[in-house]
């Protein structure tokens, strides 16, 4: 049976998905918080040695990219093609650049020999250990839901080069836009609690 | 194609050939039916396990297997019940199959993804299944992958776990589908207090499936990760703290006893209802009931660790919060018995499982106070009381609204009657057997029985012994009930469109119905339950 889309379900449902992600997110936050009550001296002195230029970085690469998405949906339903696919492009080089940041990061902690079962952790201080741990495992989690982002942007990318998706058809664009913001946005509460503890 | 051909003749896509019409279909009906056979067969599965845990049990000392094999037995038996039968049943056969007609759509708003949930739960019943001949033994964690023994074990719990996640996904695609298709398809006629208690019970479930499921996902990815970088976020010696993970655990968990129950309590609504030719009592209340059930059930989680460790203050909270949850259950029972009082009550196979479930719902609920309570749960924690205390629950309660459902809605879906006669005597059979199987462990656990134990002391053997008896007892009644129903399929005795006298929207079309679900448009009564015409359709017939 052949019906109108109901672009407001389809919202309500990608809506109800997010909430999802936001608390798988809640699940590692409730962990974070029960360990910052426990280690508190040992959560700033970790704090200390995460890089913030880097971080601070990432979070302007983020912010511009969730910029950029919005303006790519506004630019399709404008009906400017080119504008908005130069839009998207943009967006997933930015979530490029984070990752190679995330990467840099990352290799310059292993190098300081700071990683899970690493000498320095195992036999140093638990507070540190559970620090860095969830620095790992949420980083890690949130760089897996760039990756993700990302190849949802390029399927949009292609539906928009191919047609498909264009100004009265825009849901998949949209949604897709959605997902990048939610990346975003926690990624706005991992960078404080981590980089900027105090 | 006419219009009252039924959907097993009509694939959707339109396409689509022989088994590609069910493995590709987009239709709710053929996805329930799919379910359906999928969940039976773990159903029956997972009895047969129990049946042998309590056959090694019927006598003290090695009896039929040795403890490793009974630890992977009881774990199969927990993780196939609880992530394979119990969690889906309801809302994945009955909820796909008729949320949409009860609401007068025509499918679920996202079919595609309502396909995609099927095969995320066949993908992690397929995951289970490799799990066990992959590591070094059967799993053996218990349904709760406790650490630190999750973590450190040999057998490839690892699999398991993410058997579970997949599962989890799979529910959770499966609320996030039902919550858009009750705001979004619902007939434009029907208002929110329009809407039958079934439906309502399935999206006030679907909510705590969205909401919680996520917890229990990252929880055991945390196991994984444990497994495979040992970081030690739940290690004493690294920092961590193992009653966290029991934390996160029952944040899940326990909401997801109410995503297991719920759907069963709205099943009761509908064919006490129906049976009693009498309009609900306290519709009202149900539905607020059942979305009370939701939040409160929610905040209840750490009254299974009393005995973790937890501040006073904090038990004292979690015992106060779970007597909440015995209100709104309580608001349902009675609405039931109001609307059986004075109803012109007609005695059926579904109204005999719906009573039942009343009686043994009841009982677990109250045994649940003995263990809400923190004094008598220091006592009969980790004890057979807990086990008798869940199985009234999850088999009285959830299991014995599936057989409800099952016999309500069966020549529905099938467009066949079973057998009257002996879907009572099955009925019966399998409530003695549950009454024999189960009391006694409550009984066991008072006297200090552990629960998980693979032997115990000589002064445990008879209740033990009777309880495997009762055990027996209650597989012939269930293998009496399977059999009843598919023998229908043999003796094709036709169902009528409305064998039962229903008002919702599911008996005002064809048995089986049609691909659309609907062969003229769907007339919503102003309330649900309203049994007037019913009553004088009846009272027209006798004269």
């Amino acid at each position: 049976m052949e019906k109108t889309v109901d672009t407001t379900g389809v919202r309500i449902g990608m809506w109800l998905f997010l909430y999802s992600e936001v608390l798988l997110f809640g699940g590692l936050f409730v962990l974070y918080a029960a360990y910052f009550h426990r280690y508190p001296e040992f959560f700033v002195e970790g704090g200390k040695e995460l890089d913030r230029v880097i971080g601070a970085l990432n979070t302007v690469v983020l912010l511009v990219s969730s910029f950029t998405v919005a303006a790519s949906i506004t630019a399709l339903q404008r009906n400017k093609k080119t504008q908005s696919i130069s839009f998207l492009l943009f967006s997933i080089f930015c979530g490029f650049i984070f990752l190679v940041n995330k990467y840099f990061e990352w290799g310059a902690k292993f190098s300081h020999d700071i990683y899970p079962n690493s000498d320095t952790l195992t036999f140093g201080e638990p507070g540190l250990n559970i620090f860095f741990g969830l620095y790992y495992v949420i980083t890690g989690l949130h760089g897996l839901h760039v990756i993700i982002g990302m190849t949802l942007l390029a399927v949009a990318l292609w539906y928009v080069i191919r047609g498909k998706v264009n100004a009265e058809r825009f849901g998949l664009l949209e949604n897709a836009g959605l997902y990048w913001h939610l990346v975003d946005l926690i990624w706005i509460f991992v960078f404080p609690l981590f980089y900027l503890v105090l | 194609m006419s219009a009252t051909q039924s959907f097993y003749e009509t694939p959707a896509p339109a396409h689509l050939k022989g088994i590609w019409a069910w493995l590709l279909t987009h239709d709710h009906k053929r996805l329930g039916l799919m379910y359906f056979w999928a969940i039976v067969v773990w159903l029956m599965l997972a009895m047969i396990f129990g049946m042998l845990l309590r056959t090694e049990l019927m006598s003290a000392g090695r009896t039929i297997m040795g403890p490793e094999m009974y630890n992977s037995l009881f774990t199969l038996h927990g993780v196939i019940m609880i992530f394979l039968f119990v969690i889906p049943a309801i809302p994945a056969i009955f909820g796909n199959f008729f949320l949409p007609i009860q609401i007068g759509a025509d499918d679920v708003f996202f079919p595609r993804l309502n396909l995609l949930s099927w095969y995320l739960f066949m993908i992690g019943g397929l995951f289970a299944i490799v799990a066990l001949f992959t590591g070094e033994g059967f799993p053996d964690t218990g349904w709760t992958f406790y650490v630190p023994f999750s973590v450190s074990a040999s057998s490839n719990v690892s699999l398991t776990v993410t058997a579970a996640f997949i599962l989890g996904m799979s529910s959770m695609l499966t609320g996030l589908n039902f919550i858009t298709t009750v705001h979004r398809m619902r007939d434009k006629t029907m208002g929110w207090l329009q809407i039958p208690l079934f439906t309502w019970s399935l999206y006030a479930t679907a909510w705590v499936q969205l909401l919680a499921t996520p917890i229990i996902s990252i929880t055991l990815f945390l196991v994984v990760i444990e497994r495979v970088f040992s970081i030690g976020l739940f290690d004493p010696l690294k920092g961590g703290d193992p009653v966290l993970y029991q934390h996160l655990f029952w944040m899940y968990s326990h909401p997801a006893v109410y995503i297991m129950v719920l759907p069963g309590m709205g099943i009761i609504s509908e064919v006490i209802a129906v049976f009693s030719r009498k309009a609900i009592f306290g519709y009202k209340g149900l539905v607020a009931s059942s979305l009370a059930i939701a939040v409160t059930g929610s905040l209840v989680w750490a009254h299974h660790m009393y005995t973790s460790g937890m501040s006073d203050v904090a038990v004292f909270v979690f015992s106060l919060l779970t007597y909440l949850v015995a209100i709104p259950t309580a608001i349902k029972v009675f609405s039931w018995l109001a609307t059986m009082y004075k109803g012109s009550i007609e005695m059926s196979p579904p109204l005999l499982y719906a009573l039942l479930f009343i009686y043994l719902f009841s009982v677990g609920g109250l045994t649940g106070l003995v263990l809400g309570a923190v004094g008598p749960d220091i006592h009969t924690h980790d004890t057979h009381f807990v086990v008798g205390h869940f199985h009234f629950t999850m088999f009285g309660g959830t299991g014995f609204a599936f057989f409800a459902g099952l016999h309500y809605w069966w020549p529905k879906m099938f467009g066949i009657m079973y057998n009257m006669k002996r879907a009572y005597i099955a009925a019966i059979l399998t409530t003695v057997g549950f009454i024999f199987h189960y009391i006694p462990m409550l009984i066991l656990g008072l006297q200090g029985m552990p629960r998980r134990y693979y032997d115990y002391l000589p002064q445990f053997e008879t209740g033990n012994f009777l309880a495997g008896f009762g055990g027996f007892l209650m597989i012939v009644g269930l293998a009496l009930m399977f059999y009843n129903l598919f023998m229908s399929f043999k003796e094709k005795v036709a169902a009528t469109d409305d064998p039962w006298g229903g008002t919702t929207l599911e008996w005002t079309i064809p048995t089986p119905p049609p691909l659309h679900n609907f062969v003229r448009e769907p007339e919503v009564k102003s309330f649900p339950y309203d049994f007037t015409e019913v009553i004088a359709q009846s009272q027209k017939e006798k004269k």
